[in-house]
């Protein structure tokens, strides 16, 4: 269980226990005086047969705590009610990613990545506790099984709990190479358990890092320069220095912020500061310039991405189809508003924050306050939502640099407006793509282009080789449809005034969301159904033609629906996952969209909780419908327009239509799932206007002035 | 200062009249189960109760409170509606990040102290102005269903 | 906030009044004055026989000019017009649409350069009461010399001793954007002298000094008619319905007439007083628009007395009969069950995802008084016209209880969105409902 009481005492009184406390836990001695016992990173098992595991990922509503605990206690033969979680400490060294090398929660990559470190590891401590077993009973550890946190042995009858066999078994070695079990034998992994997080998360004992109180905490809020770049000309504040509560005004090169005993204090203090900027270089841009700029981009040739065949000559000649699509800026908008607490002091700091990034978190507060690394301790917490915003450690530096000036600890937290208006925001993306069809509408060449950042050169350079960025052409370089002659090209092109980087659905989301766009174009071109179109192109991608034929089928695809009403269906292999979609929606004669049904079925390999697959489905579909309606971040005179949910706005539950997820199970390794119902809806719901009203939509967010009045 | 009844207790708070509940709530009462999300009565994050209604504390200034109990998600559990909600949000696993989900399920207790059953209609207009960015809408909606049903 | 007012007939109301000048005048081009209803013997300021109506509040009578210059220009609303939102106050630069383009409040701070700092008192006095710049050009009537023709020198001149105390702004504010024949100022010479009174503030020897001061607040500085009175085709207001309801800025200003559905006959005094001061009163809806800035950033700076001559006056204006209803008094039913009958379920949609959390089902504010709909003028204007505003373009008030403000939702929701909340809220909380149109929005959006 996450252990919402002791976690708030220890953040509250900063006392040195063990649950929550990342950073440098110390080995403790429990009741009987019998130390824990410690095989790895991951595991922890006290005298009282209470296992606590160190969670590698971060909780961000995705259940990683419970998957990442399901599949250690299901190796480790936990008794699932004794499982305690706890955040791991910045650390690279034991808790980076495999996948990136980096410690990082991100890309759907959790289960993926650690699948297999986590499964031996569980299986390791089994074999370490059996062995004591064994030895104490003197019996051949063969003999021995596990079971509910007990070593048994069957022939003598005996059993022992693992609390009892911690005091032995810390002292030997842990073997690296004990078997896996057998899948058939999972008894957690595939179960639907309830999640650990849950319970503090209904009676308001989670805590955020928004929540953080250590003793004698102030409160800031701060204002960024409003054009990237900025710097601060000049400012008076003798306004909100006469504003009750307001404790100190910190002015550095391109913020200030006003520190007071609570938030009321310093927005108020802040309202009331009269700041000059001097704005910079950045001060005439405009979304136009960024979109002028990426168009002009394109006609560049590209990187090569990846080459099948030889597509200049397929596309050489002939009736060769080409369209552009477009997706905007995107701020990413997690409900609880990026935050930062730091407490600097000239010997060390100590930060609390919910981050997907921790140990460049403890960098970026070392560096912003002039310390060594090892001085800065940082607590994580539990973040209410990430969507890769919380990948990039800005907030934990702006935060320290400001603490820097303040004598204590001080929470630092962004108002919604500067949440969104100093976001590091999805790229803007241009997709050009061709293709030529044969007389029987087969795809016989293909060229994708995609012009946009490249975030993986800023975020981790050594993945940027050759000009291609393997994010920006996730997706596009591994399309899953058969086709001979093929040719995908990146150019990377940086936007002047914002900073991008990831959200959810990463490269795949423009991707996905340009090739599926215009497959549907093909197949209309072809006469042919769009989803006999795909299927006739998945020969070399069963799995996901078997999810395409069962989405199909459940969505009653092809049957008769009411004017302006349609049906789009979109596939996709993302972060090793097989989806394909189906979304019914209907267009009123103004232009607005009504949802009526979704239906997603997803072949994620195997599946550690079900419950929690259909659950980031659904949020994922959710997640990408809002961008698809509405999102768009735009600049005027270097200025992010939109600052709140009034004018950046959300999907809300009047809107929502059932959501039917139909899962697939198989014995597959497992695949990604945090981001792949947002890959799938864009695409899905463009293509079902398209069917509604036969207007071919190529820029989200979706035009209403262009589909009102229309109609098949 | 201020006297506030909150969660059945006297609270007194050295504060300025026009600073939001919310604030209060979690800055100088410390009582952090109650969100920030917009600060302008947009997301429904910070939804406490005010005489039993769903109100949006990052708009509501204290000084205009007086005695009017005040009840936060922290207590909303010792409510006979609340208990159900909360019961059936976790038997349904609603929650994702949960960082809505205070505010989601004062909406929802308050729904149900008001309609005991409540259609889909019913639904729709009091948990709208609750935004959730994990997208738990479809599960929100089932939940409370599920609620009001061990409602005999 | 945009900005205070916008006519945007002035000028073709101008070539129209042009050319019908020296012919035989239609009478209703040229209406009586603002003051002819009062009717009685006017004399001049010097033989009145009561107290000075003139100037600023008692309390500041032995002020310096500075001082008493503040407190006419807050309520002469200088600022307002004359300040760009995010800069410096008094520099200019505010915009006023027009359909022939867009004219600019010029910079009123005491640079010399590109402001005022080089005028001289004669000059400062010739732009209030003829509206001719100190360079010989005229002035736009979007500035309202036409009112300020009756300030006396001595209040006119302490606003500029005011102005002239201010911080020089070096900011020069855009061009105006008219076209010819729109561009061409001297035609607004001809309007002047049509419709500008030549002689100062005389009071009415027969009303009460509560009255007449009331009268030259009213007319001389806070310029109500400006708005609040229908123009003609020579955009003159039309005072055989004075103060009967105008247009501001693309918002209705409403009948403040004592008429008493559509006007204020059935406010108290109290009422009119508390709503000018920045209060919100319950069951009469609050300022926004324009009207929020007339009240928080003017009104808020007039002492009680002068704000209870206001009321005076205001109760002393003949009833213009309107086609607004009388507001629905009681609020909504408490529940979203009890539906109205609006064209679509969108107006609801729209409404229970973005407005019921502050209005409340019955319209009731759980939040504040000023976000109750109940009694609205706005809501119970079957035109909705400024409730689709306030929904397009927000509101914010500096109210004695702190800043309070309503969104702008207009970059996020469509007009049909638009149009749909609105003939919600006025069929649910109103007299009766809209029948706004997606068009009507689009209009608004537009600024016309
Ligand atoms: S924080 Fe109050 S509604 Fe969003
Ligand atoms: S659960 Fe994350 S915002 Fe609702």
């Amino acid at each position: 269980m996450l252990d919402a009481r002791t976690s708030r005492r220890t953040v509250l009184g900063g006392l040195g226990a063990t649950v929550f406390v990342a950073g440098f836990h110390v080995p403790r001695a429990g009741a009987a005086g019998v130390a824990d016992m410690e095989p790895n990173a991951f595991i922890r098992i006290d005298a009282q047969g209470f296992i606590t595991l160190t969670m590698p990922q971060v909780e961000m509503g995705q259940g990683t705590y419970t998957s990442i605990s399901m599949i250690l206690a299901e190796e480790l033969d936990a008794a699932w009610d004794h499982v305690k979680v706890e955040h791991a400490p910045p650390d690279e060294t034991h808790y980076a990613n495999p996948a990136f090398g980096v410690q990082a929660t991100g890309n759907s990559n959790s289960i993926r990545a650690f699948w297999l470190p986590l499964r031996k590891a569980g299986a390791g401590t089994r074999a370490v506790l059996v062995e004591a077993a064994a030895r104490g009973w003197k019996v051949p550890a063969a003999e021995c099984r596990t079971e509910n946190s007990q070593v048994v042995h069957d022939k003598s009858g005996r059993r022992v709990a693992y609390g009892d066999l911690v005091a032995r078994a810390a002292a030997m070695p842990v073997p690296t190479d004990a078997p896996l079990k057998d899948p058939k034998q999972f008894k957690l992994i595939g179960r639907s358990l309830r999640r650990l997080d849950t319970p503090v998360k209904t009676d308001g004992t989670a805590v955020y890092g928004i929540d953080a109180l250590p003793p004698g905490v102030k409160f800031a809020a701060l204002m960024q320069s409003p054009v990237l770049g900025g710097k601060v000309a000049h400012v008076d504040d003798a306004a909100a220095k006469k504003i009750k509560g307001v404790r100190q005004i910190v002015v550095l090169d391109d913020l200030v912020a006003v520190v007071g005993d609570h938030m009321w204090a310093a927005k108020s203090g802040l309202e009331a500061l009269d700041v000059a900027w001097n704005d910079g270089a950045n001060a005439e841009i405009s979304t136009a310039d960024i979109w002028a700029r990426l168009r002009k981009a394109s006609e560049r040739d590209g990187a090569v991405a990846k080459t099948v065949g030889d597509a200049r000559k397929a596309l050489g000649e002939g009736d060769v189809y080409t369209q552009t699509y477009e997706v905007p800026l995107l701020a990413h908008a997690p409900m609880e508003p990026l935050n930062c607490t730091v407490h600097v002091r000239p010997d060390g700091a100590e930060a609390w924050i919910g981050s997907q990034v921790l140990a460049r978190v403890q960098r970026a507060v070392a560096k912003a306050a002039g310390l060594s690394v090892e001085t800065v301790v940082v607590h994580n917490h539990l973040l209410g939502g990430g969507f890769g915003r919380r990948l990039e450690p800005d907030m934990a530096f702006v935060a320290a640099r400001i603490a820097k000036q303040v004598d204590g600890p001080v929470k630092v937290v962004w108002t919604r407006e500067e949440d969104i208006r100093h976001d590091v925001y999805r790229p803007a993306y241009h997709d050009l793509l061709s293709a030529k069809l044969s007389r029987d509408g087969r795809i016989v060449g293909w060229k994708h282009k995609t012009a946009g950042s490249s975030i993986l050169a800023r975020w981790l350079p050594p993945a940027f080789r050759n000009g291609v960025d393997g994010d920006g052409v996730d997706g596009a370089a591994d399309v899953p449809y058969d086709i001979d002659n093929l040719r995908v090209e990146f150019v990377r092109e940086e936007p002047p005034g914002v900073n991008t980087g990831f959200w959810r659905g990463v490269g795949p989301n423009n991707n996905v969301f340009a090739i599926e766009s215009f497959i549907d174009e093909l197949a209309h071109r072809a006469r042919i159904d769009p989803v006999a179109f795909r299927r006739a192109h998945l020969g070399k991608t069963p799995r996901l033609k078997a999810a395409l034929d069962l989405v199909a089928a459940k969505s009653n695809w092809g049957s008769a629906l009411p004017p302006r009403a349609g049906r789009g269906v979109a596939v996709q292999v993302a972060f090793a996952s097989f989806i394909a979609t189906v979304i019914e929606a209907e267009v009123d004669e103004a232009g607005e969209v009504l949802l009526r049904r979704i239906d997603t079925a997803v072949d994620t390999g195997t599946i550690v909780n079900p419950d929690t697959v259909m659950a980031q489905l659904q949020g994922g579909l959710i997640f990408g419908l809002t961008a698809a309606l509405y999102g768009e971040i735009t600049v005027e005179k270097g200025r992010v327009q939109q600052s709140n949910f009034h004018d950046y706005r959300m999907l809300r539950m009047d809107q929502v239509p059932p959501i039917n997820v139909h899962l697939i199970r198989n014995g597959e390794p497992p695949g990604g799932i945090g981001e792949t119902g947002t890959t799938a809806s864009m695409p899905a719901l463009r293509n079902a206007i398209y069917a509604a009203t036969g207007v071919a939509l190529r820029r989200m967010p979706i035009d209403r002035t262009l589909i009102a009045g229309a109609r098949r | 200062m201020i006297e506030l009844r909150v969660n059945g207790e006297a609270k007194s708070v050295d504060v300025a009249p026009d600073m939001p509940l919310l604030w209060v709530l979690r800055d100088v009462l410390h009582l952090t189960g109650t969100k920030f999300g917009c600060g302008i009565a947009q997301c429904g994050a910070c939804t406490v109760h005010i005489d039993g209604k769903p109100v949006r504390s990052c708009q509501l200034a204290v000084g205009a409170l007086g005695n009017r109990a005040i009840t936060t998600i922290e207590k909303i559990g010792e409510t006979p509606a609340g208990a159900r909600v909360q019961k059936a949000w976790l038997d349904l696993e609603v929650i994702q990040c949960g960082y809505c989900q205070s505010g989601q399920i004062m909406s929802a207790a308050a729904l149900l102290n008001s309609v005991p059953h409540p259609d889909d209609a019913d639904i729709d207009a009091a948990m709208s102005g609750n935004i959730c960015r994990c997208g738990t809408y479809v599960r929100i909606r089932a939940a409370i269903k599920r609620a009001a049903a061990e409602h005999a | 906030m945009k900005a205070l007012s916008r006519r945007w007939k002035i000028v073709l109301g101008i070539l129209a009044a042009g050319s019908l000048i020296g012919l035989s005048v239609a009478w209703w081009l040229i209406p009586p004055g603002a003051l002819a209803f009062a009717g009685g013997t006017r004399v001049a300021l010097d033989a009145y026989s009561g107290p000075n109506p003139t100037g600023v509040s008692t309390e500041l009578k032995s002020a310096d000019a500075v001082t008493r210059g503040r407190y006419l220009a807050a309520l002469s609303g200088c600022q307002i017009c004359h300040t760009e939102e995010g800069s410096a106050p008094f520099a200019g630069g505010h915009a006023f649409p027009t359909p022939f383009g867009t004219l600019y409040s010029p910079n009123i701070t005491p640079d010399r350069r590109t402001g005022i700092g080089d005028w001289s008192d004669a000059d400062f006095l010739r732009a209030m009461h003829k509206g001719i710049a100190k360079d010989g050009s005229h002035l736009y009537p979007a500035f309202p010399y036409d009112s300020y023709a009756l300030m006396t020198d001595e209040d006119a001149l302490a606003i500029k001793a005011y102005l002239f105390s201010l911080k020089p702004v070096r900011q020069t504010p855009p061009r105006n954007t008219l076209p010819f024949p729109f561009n061409q100022r001297w035609l607004m010479g001809i309007w002047g002298a049509v419709y500008t009174p030549s002689d100062r503030f005389r009071p009415h020897a027969d009303r009460s000094p509560e009255w007449n001061r009331g009268a030259y607040l009213v007319e001389a500085l806070a310029h109500c008619n400006d708005c609040h009175t229908e123009r003609n085709l020579a955009e003159a207001p039309n005072n055989r319905r004075k103060f009967g309801g105008g247009i501001a800025d693309g918002w209705l200003a409403y009948n403040i007439t004592q008429d008493e559905t559509s006007g204020l006959g059935a406010w108290s005094d109290d009422e009119i007083a508390r709503y000018l001061s920045g209060s919100h009163v319950q069951g009469r809806g609050a300022a926004a628009g324009p009207m929020a800035g007339v009240v928080d950033v003017e009104l808020n700076h007039a002492s009680q007395a002068d704000i209870r001559a206001m009321v005076a006056y205001l109760r002393s204006i003949p009833p213009a009969a309107g086609d607004l209803p009388a507001p629905r008094p009681t609020a909504a039913p408490d529940s979203p069950r009890a539906e109205v009958a609006a064209f679509d379920n969108r107006g609801k949609h729209v409404f229970e995802g973005a407005c019921a959390s502050c209005h409340g089902w019955s319209g009731a504010s759980p939040l504040t008084g000023y976000a109750t709909l109940t009694g609205s003028r706005a809501v119970n204007d079957p035109s909705a016209t400024n409730v689709a505003s306030i929904v397009l373009f927000g509101t914010e008030r500096l109210t004695p209880q702190g800043r309070i403000a309503m969104p702008a939702f207009g970059k996020a929701y469509s007009d049909a969105e638009i149009a749909a909340v609105a003939n919600y809220v006025t069929a649910r909380f109103g007299a009766r409902g809209s029948h706004l149109t997606a068009k009507d929005v689009a209009k608004l959006r537009e600024g016309s």
